[in-house]
């Protein structure tokens, strides 16, 4: 195999092409577009009431496609953005209305900002929302959730999902390369054609679902349509010959794709985009759209270019390379009101696959793993993600190609084991060849690729639910009662009854969420079905129901819990110093976090310093924090859902780690109030002082097949494996990790300014292990002199 | 019974793949760049942290001897310390630590023991450094065997300043020699690390013609070391050896030993001899010498 980074004269790196788009896309800033909006509020205007839902949805966006501004870029080959110009962002109003305040804050704040004329806020103002007022998703929902889960979600316990987003994690399978939307048509026609009127009382519906899925593949091709024309238009007026021919071709290709199924690779990346421009105009999926394995999926068409001399390498690493500035042109939709520290990014969280096993769970790293590494590489964008999938039967070679890119520090790729969410997905049910079909989307929960709706609902506050328990019920940061009165622990005799109280209240919240969960899945399917994208998802087609409404092989809904490594060590220190040692009395430990450890600086040291965490290879915190896992999965795994499928956990935590922080006082680990929780199943910060050999043997001991995923990060400075053997170690870890059953591992890079943050608050960085010379150390135990050495010498790599 | 100062787990410096790294305390050598200088004294080591001290006056409080008192300048110790470690085991913020326990076999073969799959997936094993290692022939020996046992490979970090025997020995029950060859020149040998070289270069040939697996470490100091006549006669002999090292890892300088210093009280390179870290340039040179000999070197360890 090739592989090569960074190689200024290799003609396959980034050629003058690419790097103007990258350019282009790195340097255009984010906007809003009403554009969307305005079709959509006439549509409705007029529409409204007048047809089955399914049916308005369908036709709502086939005018979208039809009267939407089209773009074709100078250079591209891939075409096609989401709004009218590159990171034009569209608004959902159906979903949730941004105000005229929501738009000002939007277009002027400094982190992240959308821009957005007077001219459209004032338009918005005018058309858009006294129209949708009362009508969207996120009041329908808030009108019915009841105070106490409202008092719960305010006070940060949970949060909901689907309040602003439709629910995405959507990840494709190979399907829409071997059959194009007419194809769809024609399924669709049988399927309406077999309906059993008389005896399937469900007929008339799955009658309208159907019809209402054939708009939207004309829709599709009538946007492929467009841009064809377009690219004619263009061609005429063009007088580069060279890039008249380019015009012709993207003319012909969008002619072809989406109606048809592709014949080469640059049809088949251009099918894969107009599905994905298709999904995200339709509606506003959290995380966006993924296509899954796209080396598996596109190889085929790469060795057949490749054999009948139609293609090179390097052509197809251009192609591939025009669509990664594509994902990168899509900044992820801006939510409304104050939720913007939940996660206030432009990454929508595509995950694109590669490596890992095939249908029969074979090895399936090809050439164009390798390209797509590379290209990862060169353009480093903030989009897509990229993750590299180790399995037994994956060659070395393909991991360390990827654990090269990931010493060059830009955060990706992360690394999954598809032999743990193999088992992961077999456990809930699903076929082998299809969990072997399967990965991870996202951030990194498991899906059944093409054939599963597998809906994250909100994440669940941990520590939170620990904190309100030490108060009996009551919030100590909102003063409200939340929770269940479950005793005064500081009448607790044994480390059990505080355990079991814990425990009741934990049903208590998940319990709550469940309840609201299951309506706000009804209103999807009501409201908001997606004709387009079910589509693509085995077997809404045969069974005519939306991937909102069951119609999907499989139907998973997601509780992602946070702050394992948190509650763990919050458990540990009253384990081990109230209830066992003495040494503090419970109220002395409820007075210490009520004052944030003002005054009680000695009382923290010891705590942090002296009680076994989590992450240290210790059976003390880590039997803990497997009860705690265990007990969240019986808590949470097998409720039956709106979609004939089940609720499953998983321990994702994105950004929410530092939300949920925000909102909670001080722990009683020494965490003082409002500072980050443990994030994913990661020890918490700084608590693991054994190396990461023991980090990863702490997360060994959760059965992590009862999951839908789980996440380590793990601090990483580059420097540590400068050299190919330091290489091979990284790769060994990795291994040992996923012999011992862990679902991922991602590697942070340390920057200039974490190793700052470290010389600040050497307490949260006790972990942090950096390389000096032939010899490597803990940050903490160095001088100054030496630090400051090192933080130089990082400074200096990155440039 | 010899004592153990740390314990590394996740160690990738110190022989192939990752290994845990034992650490026994006492050292015949004072190398005046000594980065683990805790280690030289076979005694227990009272380290304190000023960074970490949050200037409660748990340790002075614990002290039976009243010699730590807390001044501007962090805690401070008088003469009569008996290095009890209460003031350690009163210290919250871990600030105040001793360096060196008793270890049984079985208690370090337990924690051996928890790093098995990394080691073995790494094809990595476990190394045994000081101090000087060799200085407790049989403690280290009932260790290697324990480990050896356990089925995993077996490195031995030493300076060969031993006996003979010890050597011969050690050997024996391990599978590779990490070993450190810090000057040529028996008299500057002396100068830097209070001892002469001329047991060790001995005790180098007598592995190498035991066909021993060993590996070469020179710490290259500029200022020290790190000059043509000295890096080519250790190129010439080593080249001259009837089983020439698997490879010569030359390990740039650095003060981090500056830090430990500091922690112990005690001062770093007192005579202050010029020490400097050989730049880029420097540093391939001297892999260049190496080479020239038909040597595998490199740098780093």
């Amino acid at each position: 195999m090739n592989f090569s980074i960074k190689h200024p004269e290799n003609e396959g790196g980034m050629n003058s092409r690419i790097r103007r788009l990258r350019r282009e896309s790195l340097e255009t800033p984010a906007t809003l577009t009403i554009e969307r909006a305005l079709i959509e509020t006439a549509f409705y205007k007029e529409n409204y009431g007048k047809m089955p839902n399914c049916v308005l949805r369908a036709r709502n966006f086939y005018e979208i496609c039809r009267q939407r501004t089209i773009y074709i870029g100078k250079d591209e080959l891939i075409v096609g953005e989401r709004g009218p110009k590159p990171k034009a962002v569209p608004t959902f109003p159906e979903l949730t209305c941004h105000s005229v305040e929501d738009l000002h804050t939007l277009n002027t704040r400094k982190l992240q900002p959308y821009l957005i004329s007077q001219e459209d806020i004032d338009t918005y103002e005018r058309v858009v929302i006294p129209y949708w007022k009362g009508r969207t998703q996120r009041e329908r929902i808030f009108s019915h959730v009841g105070k106490e889960w409202e008092e719960a979600y305010h006070a940060g316990v949970f949060t909901e999902f689907m309040e602003q987003r439709a629910a995405g994690h959507t990840a494709m399978d190979g399907k829409m390369y071997r059959r194009g939307l007419l194809d769809c048509k024609r399924r669709i026609a049988e399927r309406i054609a077999s309906l059993d009127y008389i005896n399937d009382p469900e007929a008339t519906d799955k009658q309208q679902e159907l019809e209402a899925m054939s708009i939207s593949c004309d829709a599709a091709i009538l946007l492929a349509e467009r841009h064809a024309r377009l690219a004619e238009q263009m061609a005429l007026e063009e007088t580069d010959p060279k890039r008249r021919a380019e015009l012709r071709k993207i003319a012909e290709t969008c002619h072809w794709v989406p109606a048809h199924a592709p014949r080469d690779l640059w049809e088949a990346i251009q099918m894969y985009w107009f599905v994905h421009l298709g999904t995200v105009t339709e509606l506003n999926g959290w995380d966006s759209m993924n296509p899954g394995h796209i080396d598996q999926h596109l190889f085929p068409f790469y060795k057949k270019g490749i054999e009948e001399g139609t293609l090179t390498r390097d052509s197809a690493k251009e192609l591939l390379s025009c669509l990664w500035v594509k994902f990168n042109n899509q900044p992820a939709p801006p939510k409304v009101g104050i939720t913007a520290l939940e996660s206030g990014t432009y990454n929508d969280f595509t995950n694109i696959n590669i490596g890992g096993i095939d249908r029969e769970g074979r090895d399936a790293v090809n050439e164009l793993s390798y390209i797509i590494l590379e290209i990862q590489e060169e353009l480093h964008e903030l989009q897509p993600g990229l993750s590299i999938h180790v399995s037994k039967v994956t060659p070395d070679e393909f991991v360390l190609a990827g654990a090269r890119v990931i010493r060059e520090g830009h955060g990706y790729p992360s690394v999954f084991n598809p032999d743990v969410y193999t088992k992961e997905l077999l456990r809930q049910g699903k076929t082998q060849g299809d969990a072997n079909e399967g990965g991870c989307s996202g951030c990194i929960e498991v899906g059944a690729f093409g054939k599963e709706a597998y809906l994250l609902t909100g994440y669940l506050n941990t520590p939170k639910i620990l904190e309100i328990t030490l108060n009996n019920g009551r919030d100590p940061m909102t003063g409200k009662e939340l929770g269940l009165k479950t005793g005064d622990p500081r009448g607790f005799k044994t480390f059990e009854e505080l355990y079991e109280a814990y425990h009741k209240q934990m049903l208590h919240f998940v319990n709550l969420k469940l309840a609201v969960n299951n309506y706000i899945e009804r209103m999807f399917s009501l409201y908001a079905p997606a004709t387009f994208l079910s589509l693509f998802i085995d077997d809404c087609i045969e069974n005519g129901k939306d991937y909102y409404s069951g119609g999907a092989r499989y139907n998973t809904s997601y509780i992602q819990c946070t702050g394992l490594g948190t509650i763990t060590d919050c458990l540990a220190t009253l384990k081990r110093h109230v209830f066992e040692t003495g040494r503090y009395t419970m109220d002395e430990m409820l007075r210490a976090v009520a004052q944030n450890f003002e005054g009680l600086e000695k009382m923290r040291q010891f705590i942090v310093n002296h009680t076994p965490f989590f992450g240290n290879d210790d059976d003390y915190a880590d039997d803990l924090a497997v009860r705690v896992y265990n007990d969240l999965v019986a808590a949470i795994e097998g409720h039956p859902n709106t979609r004939g499928g089940k609720t499953q956990l998983n321990m994702l935590s994105t950004t929410c780690h530092n939300y949920f922080g925000s909102v909670c006082g001080a722990s009683v680990n020494g965490r003082l109030a409002e500072f980050a929780i443990s994030d994913g199943t990661s020890p918490a910060h700084g608590a693991d002082t054994q190396g990461p050999t023991s980090v990863v043997k702490s997360l060994g001991k959760l059965d992590q097949t009862k999951s839908g995923g789980t996440l380590l990060n793990v601090r990483f400075v580059p420097q540590l494996m400068a050299r190919e053997e330091d290489l091979r170690k990284l790769v060994s870890l990795i291994r040992a990790y996923f012999s011992m059953g862990g679902h991922h591992i991602q590697f942070n890079v340390v920057d200039t300014e974490t190793l700052l943050d470290a010389q600040k608050n050497p307490e949260q960085y006790r972990d942090l292990l950096v390389r000096v010379a032939g010899y490597s150390d803990y940050f903490n135990d160095m001088t100054e002199q030496l630090q400051n050495e090192i933080i130089a010498r990082t400074l200096h790599e990155e440039f | 019974m010899p004592l153990v100062f740390d314990i590394k787990r996740f160690s990738i410096n110190d022989g192939p793949g990752i290994r845990t790294t034992v650490f026994l305390k006492g050292c015949p050598l004072h190398c005046v760049w000594c980065h683990n200088p805790e280690g030289i004294s076979p005694h227990s080591t009272r380290l304190y942290n000023r960074k970490k001290c949050i200037g409660c006056r748990s340790c002075v409080e614990a002290c039976p001897q009243g010699v730590l008192s807390l001044t501007p300048d962090g805690i401070k110790a008088k003469e009569g310390c008996t290095l009890c470690g209460r003031c350690a085991d009163a210290c919250p913020s871990k600030a105040m630590e001793m360096a060196g326990r008793q270890w049984t076999v079985d208690e370090l073969m337990s924690v051996i023991e928890k790093e098995r799959q990394v080691m073995t997936d790494s094809g990595g094993g476990v190394t045994l450094c000081g101090g000087e290692p060799l200085l407790h022939a049989d403690y280290l020996i009932s260790i290697l065997r324990a480990v050896g046992k356990a089925g995993f490979h077996r490195a031995v970090d030493t300076s060969l300043f031993a006996t003979r025997e010890a050597v011969e020995s050690v050997m024996r029950e391990c599978e590779l020699l990490l070993i450190d060859l810090k000057h040529f020149s028996d008299e500057a040998h002396h100068r830097y690390t209070g001892v002469g070289n001329t047991v060790i270069l001995e005790n180098i040939r007598l592995v190498s013609e035991a066909g021993k697996v060993y590996w070469i470490r020179i710490p290259l100091i500029v200022g020290v070391n790190a000059d043509d006549r000295n890096l080519s006669q250790s190129a010439q002999f080593l080249a001259s050896l009837p089983t020439k090292p698997e490879v010569v890892c030359l390990l740039p300088y650095h003060d981090i030993g500056k830090g430990k210093h500091a922690r112990m009280g005690t001062t770093y390179n007192p005579e202050a001899l010029p020490l400097r870290q050989p730049d880029a340039d420097e540093q391939e040179h001297a892999l260049s010498i190496f080479k020239a000999q038909g040597l595998n070197a490199r740098i780093g360890g």
